[in-house]
């Protein structure tokens, strides 16, 4: 049973706050990710769990024992490092040994765990190599080996993939996932990138300026954003934010944006909605594939509008149109046989069951 | 009637404005021009000791061409090699860089290791000054030194004056701090991350130490003990202000004081045991040559 337990922890450098109170309670063979933009505590955090780095203030626990000051190498953890950090003077099988060798693991066992580890990962061919020989992938490879080996209560990974190149980051990210699912430890992983993020995770934690933002599986972080921030970080292209007004017209609620644009809200929110009437400082949220052209066939609550077309990507599968409503640009996903040209109006459609408004002036989501 | 011809045929073709390699050609021939001077101008005074050495008195004194050797003979390496004080020199000299050597290692690579991963308070003004007493001519520190020494002999009643093992409590005063700043900065250019992968793996500081840094900083060890191992060789202030009887002379004072007799020079011996003394840093240098050099950049550039 590996728990990590985090209890108001706090990092100050120099009296500079970069982690700010987080509170986070990870469940045995759980994969846990921290992402956030650089310089949002995730590294420091993780750092910490690791035990580089002296906790300021509040309680990390590993399998229900405290370890604030408790060396790194007692905390039973393992950790894959950004640029490998493989040592350059040994070979893969010494790489991945030397933990073992430093405990005075009995020879023979060592050789098994190598073994097996090296099976699991495809390396065992590589074993006689020195790290420069091999290619970045097959270093994350051995940097990963070296963690299994060890069997440890915890992985911790700190933007492992952030030095390939695209296309070998997709092939390591499954990678990784089928490790996890092989081995079963709990797992935390700092990243930067939110795709990374939600493809691997169990739960997902979003951190910005030394605080949790929201924790949650990646389908909440993507439907039920708790914050403007979270909104915005999870999904590529990002949610658009427009600002808007909630008003009341026989009975009806609707969020007009501008002189020109207004839907009416979905029946459902009505209620939750009612009280922001009026109220400045709103903004609606809504995802790109919540725009799309417009069809014959109409469901509920999606309401046809005429914009003028600023730019068209086309990405092959879909075509992206960005279009400026109140200031705000927006992006929306159509088909591409939609026919959809730059400077040109086109008629699209907005799906508003899946709207999000949020109060601008605490970012919280409504 | 050349100048012109070179002129029409100029305006005919195209001008290559700025051609590389024509630059290139002649940037190749500047360099070796003024590297082969360079090279003339530092080997003629070996090459001076070689023909000298291989003369004899005779010759030497004699009014001919000094640039060649007319009846070459080996009777000062002869005369060298069989003088017992001059094997004593060899050995004195030998045993003084050997012991600089271990105890420079020994000192900068935990100096250097502590200072540039420990962050400890004051480690990086301790790392300055460290450079800083490098700085320090070694020609004023040697009356200090003798007033030291009468203070210990006053206190303890051991003699530090005229013993050539005194040396190796000397030199690393000038080998450390130079030796230690190498390694500073060849550690430096250790990524932070492989000592925090050791710590993880359950390395203590010293196994990290010697498990991790030393077999990476190989060639920057090897460049700060090839250091160390020259100033010691090649000392003289020091040996000739705190040694004075013949067996405890170490080579470069040993060959000036018992070859130069009140003004008689015995040039070709001297020449001969001038060369037998370079001969050890020479074939040190030319088998590790590649390493020095890289140690010394190393801090220049990561990776």
């Amino acid at each position: 049973m590996a728990q990590v337990t985090l209890r108001k922890v706090v990092k100050k450098y120099d009296e500079v706050p970069a982690v700010r109170g987080v509170d986070l309670d990870i469940a045995d063979k759980e994969f846990i990710v921290l992402v956030g933009p650089s310089g949002c505590g995730k590294s420091t955090t993780l750092r910490m769990i690791a035990g580089l780095e002296e906790i300021t203030g509040g309680d990390i626990a590993i399998g229900g024992n405290v370890v604030n000051d408790v060396p790194p190498k007692d905390r039973d953890i393992a950790m894959v490092f950004q640029n490998y950090a493989l040592y350059p003077h040994m070979n893969v099988y010494e790489n991945m040994s030397f933990g073992l060798k430093l405990k005075k693991t009995p020879k023979q066992v060592i050789d098994d765990r190598v073994r097996q580890a090296a099976q699991i990962l495809d390396i065992t061919e590589l074993l006689d190599r020195k790290p420069k020989q091999l290619s970045g992938g097959q270093r994350q490879r051995v940097a990963m080996g070296r963690a299994i080996v060890r069997d440890p209560k915890v992985f911790l990974f700190d933007e492992p993939l952030s030095n390939l190149d695209a296309k070998l980051r997709v092939q390591m990210r499954t990678e990784i996932k089928k490790v996890h699912q092989k081995v079963r430890t709990t797992t935390v992983y700092v990243t930067h990138d939110q795709v990374e993020a939600m493809t691997l995770a169990d739960r997902v934690v979003v951190m910005n300026a030394g605080l949790i933002e929201q924790v949650g599986t990646p389908n909440d972080l993507y439907h039920s954003p708790a914050t403007k921030f979270v909104a915005g970080f999870i999904g590529s292209p990002a949610m658009n934010f427009i600002p808007c007004q909630l008003d009341q017209a026989a009975g009806a609620l609707r969020v007009r944006m501008g002189d020109k644009l207004s839907f009416p809200v979905p029946e459902g929110r009505t209620a939750r909605y009612q009280p922001y009437v009026g109220k400045p400082n709103l903004v609606l949220g809504l995802r790109p594939e919540h725009i799309m052209e417009t069809r014959p066939h109409i469901e509920p609550n999606q309401h046809d509008f005429d914009q003028l077309i600023d730019v068209v990507e086309p990405m092959g599968m879909e075509t992206l149109v960005y279009f400026t409503v109140q200031g705000a640009e927006v992006c929306g996903r159509v088909n591409p046989n939609a026919g959809a040209v730059a400077l040109q109006p086109m008629k699209l459609r907005a799906d508003l069951s899946n709207m999000h408004l949020i109060d601008d002036s605490t970012g919280k989501v409504l | 009637m050349a100048n012109i011809a070179i002129d029409a045929g100029a305006s005919v073709r195209p001008k290559h404005y700025g051609s590389i390699s024509r630059d290139r050609r002649w940037a190749m021939r500047w360099s070796y021009f003024f590297l082969v001077l360079f090279a003339i101008f530092f080997l003629m005074p070996p090459f001076y000791m070689l023909l000298t050495s291989l003369k004899t008195s005779q010759e030497i004194s004699a009014a001919t061409n000094p640039w060649w050797v007319f009846a070459p003979t080996l009777e000062n390496y002869i005369a060298l090699l069989s003088k017992n004080d001059f094997l004593i020199f060899f050995r004195n000299s030998a045993l003084v860089s050997v012991c600089v050597v271990t105890v420079t290692m020994v000192i900068s690579v935990l100096a250097a290791f502590a200072l540039a991963r420990m962050k400890f308070w004051g480690s990086a003004t301790l790392a300055t000054g460290v450079f800083l007493t490098y700085l320090i001519p070694d020609t004023l520190l040697f009356i200090p030194l003798f007033k030291m020494f009468a203070w210990v002999r006053d206190v303890t009643g051991i003699e530090l004056i005229n013993h050539w093992w005194t040396m190796i409590i000397l030199y690393p005063t000038l080998s450390v701090p130079f030796a230690t700043w190498i390694m500073i900065g060849y550690f430096a250019s250790i990524p932070k991350e492989l000592d925090e992968a050791a710590l993880i793996d359950g390395a203590s500081w010293f196994q990290t130490l010697t498990k991790i840094f030393i077999p990476v900083a190989m060639p920057g060890i090897i460049a700060a003990m090839i250091f160390s191992f020259t100033v010691s060789w090649a000392q003289f202030l020091y040996p000739l202000a705190f040694t004075t009887s013949a067996s405890e002379l170490l080579l470069p004072v040993g060959i000036v004081t018992t070859l130069i007799k009140g003004d008689v020079f015995n040039w070709g011996q001297i020449m001969t045991g001038a060369l037998l003394g370079a001969a050890p840093p020479l074939i040190i240098y030319a088998f590790l040559m590649d390493y020095y050099v890289a140690g010394l950049t190393a801090g220049a550039t990561k990776g």
